[in-house]
C-alpha cells in the first residue's frame, strides 16, 4: 500500500495541478510535494522498523509476454526516492517570485516527471522500469522546449532522439533478456540470477552501457548535456542534473552489474578508462567555460564521471562511495543552479566576465553561495568530501594509475570553481551587479536548506551507508564473477 | 456470417435512403446500425462456423479482425457527418460505398476459399477508387482515383493470375486443400510462381517497398476522410488477408520467401521511415508514416510461425485508434487553416491548447513511447520477431524507430514553437468525441493491454 501511495501520490498531484488555475497552481504543487515528502519520510521510518518486505508489491500486469506490475524499496531504492522526493520541493519554490507562463502546465509537468522518477527508483521489473524510464522523458522534453531559452528546438529534439536511441538499445536488450531467460520474466531476481553466456553478456553490455552512459552522460557520450543544461529553464536543469542523471549511474549498479557480469568483467575496464578521460575532459573546459551555466554543466560531468567510474571499480567502497555521492551532487548540483538562476534574474547575464563584487551587496546570497562552492569542491566537513574521497579509495583499490587521474578532479574543481567564484562575487562591483538585490524569502529557504544538509551530510553520513549497505553487499556478490 | 450479410443490407439501406429522403438522419442510422452489426459480431466469438460449401468461415481471428473493423467504421461515420455538411446531394453515396468497403473488408477476415478473396478485394477495392476520386471538381483527387484504380487493378491482375495458377498445381480454391497440398512436400514451379505473384498483389495493396508508389499520392489526393479510412481500415483488412492467407496456406513453403519477405520488410521499415523525413505536407507524411508501420508490421507476420496474429492484431489496433484521432485533429486544422500542409499547425499550441496535447499524445504513441499503446505494440512485435530469430530485422527496426520519433516531432514542435497566424479552429462536439475516444483508448490500452493482447 506504502509503495503505490509514493508512487502514485505525485501522478494525482500532477492530474489536480494540471486542472487548477495558473495562480494556485505553485502553491498546490509546492504542498503536494511537500507531502509527498513528508510520506517518503514515514516510509523511512516504517523501513527502519521492518524493512523492505513492507514494501513489496507484485501484480501481474500482462501475461503473454510476461510483465508484472512489481515494485520494491530497498535501500538503494529508498535512498533514491528520498533524493527525489526531498528535492522536488526545493525545485518548486525556487520557482516562486519568478514569472511563468501557463504555470499550471509547468508545475504539472515537473510533478509528471516526480512520478516518472520515483517509478524508475522502484521498479522491479525490467519493463516497468524501462516504461517508467521513457516516461521520464516527455515531461523534461516539454517542459524545455515550452519554457526554455532562444535555442532551445534543436537542442531538446537533439537530447531526445539521443537519449531514446540510448532506451530503444536497451529495450532491445531487456528484450534479448526475457528470451535468454528460461523463466521468459522481466521480474528483477530471476534477471539477477540468470545464467547467459558470456559471449552474450559481451554485447548485451553494451545495450545497456550505452544507454546509461547516454543518461549520465560519460565522454564521448554527452554532447547532449551542455547546451540542454544550458537552454533548459532553471527548474529543468535542476531537474535533468539532479535527479534524472542519477537514474543513470543508479542503473548501472541496479540492472547492469549484476545481470551482465561476466559483460561487465570483460568490459569494466575500458568503461573506468573512459569514465576516468571523461573527468580530465570535463574538467579542462570546465576551466575554459565563460557561461556559467555551462560551467556548472560540464563541473556536473566531471563529478558523475567520477561516480561512474567508482561504479565500475566494483569494490564496496567505490560503491558506497557513488551513492553518497550521488546524493550530495544532486543535492549541490540544485543548488549550484539556483545559483545561476538569482545571479541571471537579477543581472540579466551569465558571463563570467561582466560580473563582480556580488558579496558586496548581497552578502546573504554570498555566504550561501560559497557553502554550496566549497561542498562540491569536496572539503572535509561538506557532503561532497565524503563521497569523492570514498570514490577515488575504491579507484584506487582498482588501479593506481587511474586513481591518480581521477584525483585531478578535485584539483581542477578548486580551480574553476573557486576562480568562477573570485571573478563573479569577489572585487568591485561592475555596472550591472552594483544593484543586486540580495535573497528573496523563497530564494533564502532553498539555499538555507541545502547548505544545513551539505553540513549534516558531511558531518554525519552514517545513516545512509547503513541504509544502502545491504543492498550494495548483495548487489557486489552478484557482480564479481569468482 | 451474419455480421456480412447485415452490413451488406446497411449498404442497400443507404442507397434507397435517397430515394425515402432520409438524408437528414441517415448518418446517426448508419452508426446505430453498425453499434448492432458490432453486438452481432460479438456473438460470434467463440462459436465458429462455416458457410456456403466452406467458403467463408468465421472464427476467433476473422471476429476479432472483424469487431475491429467496425470500430473504426463507426469512429469514421462519426466524422462524415460534419466532413459532408456541405455535398447535401451526394451524401448517401457516398456512405453507401464507405459501408461496401466495410463488407469488403469483412470478407477479407473471414474468406476460406481464394475465390472469396479475390471478391472482398475487389469489393473493397473498386469502393476506394471511386472514394478517391469523390472530390470531382479537384484535380488532385481526380488524379488520386484514377491513379489508385490503374495501379489498383494491375495489382489485382497479379492476384488472379497467382489463384489461377496455384489452382493449376493443386487443383482446388479451399484454403485447406491447398495447405494440404504444401505440407505434403510437393513442389511444383506453377505453385510457387502462383505463390511469389499472390505475395506482390498483397504487398501491393499493403503499401510495401517496392510497391508503395501509389500511397503517398493517393493519400494525398483524397479528401481527408478516405485518407484516414485508407491509412485505417484498408491497410489493416489487407493485413488481416494477407495474414490469414499466408498463415493457413503458405507457411509450410515461408522458408522459400523467407529471403524476399526479409529484404522487403528491412526496406519498407528503412524507406518509409527516410522518405517521412522530407515531407511537407501532412497527409504524405502520414502516408509515408503508414508504409513505415506496415514494415512493422510486415516484422510480425514474417515472424508467423509462433502464431504472431495477437501481435499484428494488437499492433494494429494500436495503430489504427492512434491514426484515426489523428485525422479527425488534422480534418478540423485543415478546415480551418485551409492548408493541407504540416505549417497549418504552426501555432496550435496557443491557440487551442487541447487539440495541440492531444495531437502530441497521439503522435507520441505513434512513434512507440510509453505509457501509449503504440509502445507496447512495437515492443510485442519486436518480441516475437527475435523469439523466431530475426534478430539483424529488429535491430533495423529499433533503429529506425528512432528516426520516426523526429518526423513525429517535427508536428510537435510545429504546434509549440512556431508563430502561427490567427485563424481559430473551431472544435465541434462530434469531433471531440472521436478525438477524446481515441486518446483514452490510446492511453487505456497502453496501460491495461490484457484485454487485446491475447484475444485470438
Amino acid at each position: 500500500m506504502m509503495s503505490l501511495l509514493i508512487l502514485f501520490f505525485p501522478l494525482i498531484a500532477s492530474l489536480l495541478v494540471f486542472a487548477a488555475g495558473n495562480k494556485l497552481a505553485s502553491k498546490l504543487a509546492l504542498l503536494f510535494a511537500v507531502i509527498e515528502l513528508g510520506i517518503t519520510f514515514y516510509a523511512y521510518t516504517i523501513y527502519r522498523h521492518s524493512g523492505a518486505e513492507s514494501f513489496y508489491v507484485f501484480k501481474e500486469w500482462i501475461a503473454n509476454p510476461k510483465i508484472s506490475f512489481h515494485l520494491g524499496l530497498d535501500g538503494l531504492s529508498l535512498l533514491m526516492v528520498m533524493l527525489t522526493n526531498f528535492l522536488l520541493p526545493l525545485i518548486i519554490l525556487s520557482a516562486f517570485n519568478r514569472n511563468i507562463e501557463n504555470a499550471k502546465a509547468y508545475f504539472g509537468l515537473i510533478l509528471l516527471m516526480q512520478f516518472a522518477l520515483v517509478g524508475v527508483f522502484m521498479a522491479m521489473d525490467g519493463l516497468l522500469y524501462y516504461i517508467f524510464w521513457e516516461l521520464a522523458l516527455i515531461p523534461i522534453y516539454f517542459i524545455a522546449l515550452r519554457w526554455g531559452g532562444p535555442n532551445r528546438v534543436p537542442v531538446t529534439l537533439k537530447f531526445f532522439i539521443y537519449t531514446l536511441a540510448g532506451s530503444l538499445l536497451m529495450l532491445f536488450g531487456f528484450i534479448m533478456l526475457y528470451h535468454y531467460n528460461p523463466e521468459h520474466s522481466f521480474n528483477i531476481t530471476e534477471l539477477y540470477n540468470n545464467t547467459i553466456c558470456s559471449c552474450n553478456q559481451s554485447w548485451l553490455f553494451w545495450m545497456f552501457f550505452l544507454a546509461f552512459a547516454i543518461k549520465i552522460p560519460i565522454v564521448p557520450f554527452h554532447t547532449w548535456q551542455a547546451d540542454t543544461y544550458k537552454e533548459a529553464p532553471t527548474q529543468g536543469t535542476m531537474l535533468l542534473s539532479g535527479i534524472m542523471l542519477k537514474m543513470g549511474t543508479y542503473s548501472l549498479i541496479r540492472w547492469l552489474l549484476p545481470i551482465v557480469p561476466a559483460g561487465v568483467a570483460e568490459w569494466g575496464p575500458l568503461a573506468i578508462t573512459l569514465c576516468v578521460i571523461g573527468i580530465v575532459y570535463a574538467s579542462v573546459i570546465a576551466i575554459m567555460q565563460k557561461d556559467l551555466k555551462k560551467l556548472f554543466a560540464y563541473s556536473s560531468l566531471a563529478h558523475v564521471g567520477l561516480i561512474a567510474a567508482g561504479i565500475f571499480a566494483l569494490n564496496i567502497q567505490g560503491l558506497q562511495g557513488s551513492v553518497v555521492q550521488m546524493v550530495a551532487h544532486g543535492v549541490n548540483v540544485v543548488g549550484l543552479f539556483f545559483c545561476a538562476d538569482i545571479i541571471f534574474n537579477r543581472t540579466r547575464s551569465l558571463q563570467v566576465d561582466g560580473l563582480g563584487g556580488i558579496r558586496n551587496v548581497a552578502p546573504k546570497f554570498n555566504t550561501l553561495f560559497m557553502i554550496i562552492v566549497l561542498g562540491s569542491v569536496a572539503l572535509p566537513l561538506t557532503n561532497g568530501f565524503i563521497g569523492e574521497f570514498l570514490l577515488l579509495f575504491g579507484v584506487y583499490e582498482y588501479n593506481t594509475w587511474l586513481s591518480v587521474f581521477a584525483g585531478l578532479t578535485i584539483i581542477l574543481g578548486a580551480v574553476y570553481m573557486l576562480r568562477m567564484f573570485q571573478k563573479i562575487m569577489l572585487g568591485n562591483t561592475t555596472e550591472s551587479t552594483s544593484v543586486f538585490a540580495d535573497l528573496m524569502w523563497n530564494e533564502k529557504i532553498v539555499l538555507g536548506v541545502i547548505a544545513i544538509v551539505i553540513f549534516v551530510m558531511g558531518i554525519y553520513p552514517k545513516p545512509i551507508f547503513n541504509l544502502v549497505a545491504p543492498t550494495l553487499q548483495l548487489i557486489l556478490d552478484k557482480a564479481i564473477i569468482k | 456470417m451474419n455480421t456480412l450479410i447485415y452490413t451488406s443490407c446497411l449498404g442497400l439501406f443507404c442507397m434507397v435512403a435517397e430515394i425515402l429522403n432520409l438524408r437528414k438522419i441517415l448518418v446517426p442510422a448508419i452508426v446505430i446500425g453498425l453499434a448492432a452489426i458490432f453486438l452481432v459480431n460479438y456473438h460470434d466469438w467463440n462459436h465458429g462456423a462455416q458457410f456456403y460449401n466452406n467458403m467463408v468461415r468465421i472464427d476467433n481471428y476473422s471476429v476479432a479482425f472483424s469487431g475491429l473493423a467496425i470500430v473504426l467504421a463507426i469512429l469514421i461515420f462519426i466524422l462524415s457527418a460534419d466532413f459532408y455538411k456541405n455535398e447535401e446531394k451526394h451524401i448517401s453515396d457516398y456512405l453507401a460505398i464507405l459501408v461496401f468497403v466495410l463488407c469488403g473488408a469483412l470478407i477479407m477476415f473471414s474468406f476460406w476459399n481464394m475465390a472469396m478473396l479475390f471478391l472482398g478485394i475487389e469489393i473493397l477495392s473498386i469502393s476506394l477508387y471511386i472514394m478517391a476520386g469523390s472530390k470531382r471538381f479537384d484535380l488532385r483527387s481526380n488524379e488520386a482515383g484514377f491513379k489508385y484504380f490503374l495501379m489498383g487493378s494491375f495489382a489485382s491482375c497479379f492476384l488472379l493470375f497467382g489463384i489461377a495458377l496455384i489452382y493449376g498445381a493443386t487443383g482446388s480454391f479451399h484454403l485447406d486443400t491447398i495447405a494440404n497440398y504444401v505440407s505434403a512436400g510437393n513442389t511444383s514451379p506453377l505453385f510457387y510462381v502462383g505463390m511469389m505473384m499472390i505475395l506482390m498483389a498483397m504487398l501491393f495493396k499493403v503499401a510495401a517497398v517496392p510497391f508503395h508508389f501509389w500511397s503517398p499520392d493517393v493519400y494525398e489526393g483524397s479528401p481527408a476522410l478516405v485518407t484516414a479510412l485508407m491509412s485505417t481500415l484498408v491497410k489493416i483488412a489487407a493485413f488481416g488477408a494477407f495474414y490469414r492467407l499466408f498463415y493457413i496456406c503458405f507457411i509450410g513453403s515461408l522458408d522459400y520467401v523467407n529471403v524476399v519477405l526479409s529484404v522487403v520488410t528491412a526496406s519498407t521499415i528503412v524507406l518509409g521511415n527516410l522518405i517521412a523525413l522530407n515531407q511537407i505536407n501532412f497527409k504524405r507524411l502520414l502516408a509515408y508514416s503508414g508504409i513505415s508501420h506496415a514494415g512493422y508490421l510486415l516484422l510480425g507476420l514474417i515472424s508467423m510461425k509462433s502464431g504472431t496474429a495477437n501481435a499484428i492484431f494488437f499492433y494494429s489496433s494500436g495503430y489504427a485508434i492512434a491514426t484515426i484521432g489523428v485525422f479527425a485533429i488534422s480534418i478540423l486544422v485543415f478546415q480551418a487553416m485551409k492548408n493541407e500542409n504540416i505549417d497549418a499547425f504552426n501555432g496550435l499550441g496557443k491557440k487551442n491548447p487541447f487539440l495541440a496535447a492531444a495531437l502530441s499524445m497521439l503522435m507520441l504513441s505513434l512513434a512507440g513511447i510509453p505509457p501509449f499503446v503504440g509502445f507496447l505494440g512495437k515492443y510485442y512485435i519486436f518480441s516475437e520477431a527475435i523469439k523466431n530469430g530475426h534478430i539483424t530485422l529488429t535491430i533495423i527496426a529499433v533503429i529506425t524507430s528512432i528516426i520516426g520519433v523526429y518526423y513525429y516531432f517535427k508536428v510537435i514542435l510545429a504546434m509549440y514553437t512556431k508563430e502561427g497566424n490567427d485563424t481559430e479552429v473551431p472544435i465541434n462536439t462530434t469531433y471531440l468525441g472521436v478525438i477524446v475516444f481515441c486518446l483514452l483508448m490510446s492511453l487505456a490500452l497502453g496501460i491495461f493491454p490484457g484485454a487485446l493482447m491475447n484475444l485470438i
